[in-house]
């Protein structure tokens, strides 16, 4: 995890933008903010500085009393995600203080993006690891599969972390360096180039550098 | 509305003619040659348009030396000057692919209204 501020987002989606050159650029469209700070964390009381916020309402009676709780301390009512920064000095937050883009960041800085991929399931080396798998016809007995997984009487056994076929996606993926293009602050918006990990409405944490 | 929407109408362009398959039209394209910017005039029949948001495009075939040349332009694009339609054709499809393989007289397009 970055020790750096950041902000929480849900995907809105994707469309293209023109560049002032006229080039067409790719771009996400992610609601951010505003998120509220809930709890600060301090060296001398937790062992390390960082502030919790939360981000997206939720009913009160869709939450746990302890959330409830915990949630009160902002005075904005409930969230759907509640997620942690790692910031220097916690002392200059507040519990119940708003982050707004604008306040981190600006058109044109370089962020990175943390997002859960889309889940794809069991797969095999071909989709999961980019082998490149045998020819179709002319006698190929050799589609998709992995082949030899390693050597027979040394090491006698499966190298670690070998590449074999197994649960695909559903993973934190950060993609780093990604230009913000764009911020309406009136609807808390960030216009950011290229893809994003995961699906439409998906939490993302936009970290600034 | 959806803020996606409305980042893609911002963007959108609504100072074009309707034009449609089979219309001839000029398209007023910006091309930037080194440091230098001119506007380079493309002249064809429209054989496709791709409807949509942002990702809206047409194409545009003409024959240059007796090459069949086409072009598909990005609908919302900024290098576009304008577009001005020259004839209206009467076609009866909305893919004129089939002009690819006609030529001279065969590849004529009947104007609209005129029997």
């Amino acid at each position: 995890m970055p020790k750096t501020l950041g902000i929480l987002g849900k995907k809105v989606g994707m469309t293209r933008v023109y560049s002032a050159e006229g080039t067409a650029l790719p771009v996400t469209v992610v609601e951010a903010g505003p998120c509220i700070v809930l709890q600060t964390k301090s060296v001398a009381k937790e062992g390390y500085n960082a502030i919790q916020v939360g981000f997206g309402s939720k009913k009160e009676s869709r939450m746990t009393k302890p959330a409830i709780g915990h949630c009160a301390a902002g005075g904005k009512g409930g969230f759907y995600h509640i997620k942690e920064f790692r910031v220097n000095d916690s002392s200059q937050y507040e519990i119940g203080q708003e982050i707004n883009i604008s306040d981190i960041f600006k058109i044109g800085d370089i962020v990175d993006v943390s997002g859960i991929t889309k889940g794809r399931g069991f797969q095999g080396v071909i989709k999961r690891h980019g082998f490149k798998g045998g020819r179709a016809t002319h006698g190929s007995m050799f589609h998709r599969a992995p082949g030899s997984i390693g050597c027979s009487a040394w090491p006698s056994r499966v190298v670690k972390g070998k590449k074999m076929p197994g649960r695909m996606g559903n993973k934190l993926v950060t993609k780093k360096n990604v230009m913000i293009l764009d911020i309406r602050e009136d609807a808390n918006v960030v216009v950011l180039k290229g893809s994003l990990p995961g699906s439409i409405e998906g939490l993302l944490q936009i970290y600034s550098k | 509305m959806n803020m996606l929407e409305k980042i893609e109408r911002e963007n959108m362009r609504y100072d074009f003619p309707d034009f449609r398959p089979g219309d001839t039209v000029k398209v007023h394209i910006r091309i930037i040659e080194g440091a230098k910017e001119r506007v380079q005039i493309f002249q064809g029949v429209v054989i496709k348009r791709k409807r949509g948001t942002m990702g809206a495009s047409f194409t545009v075939r003409k024959i240059s030396n007796g090459v069949g040349v086409e072009k598909t332009i990005p609908m919302h694009s900024p290098r576009i000057e304008k577009v001005e339609i020259v004839t209206r054709g009467r076609v009866r499809r909305s893919r004129l692919f089939y002009l690819r393989d006609l030529r001279g007289k065969a590849a004529r397009i009947r104007e609209k209204g005129i029997r």
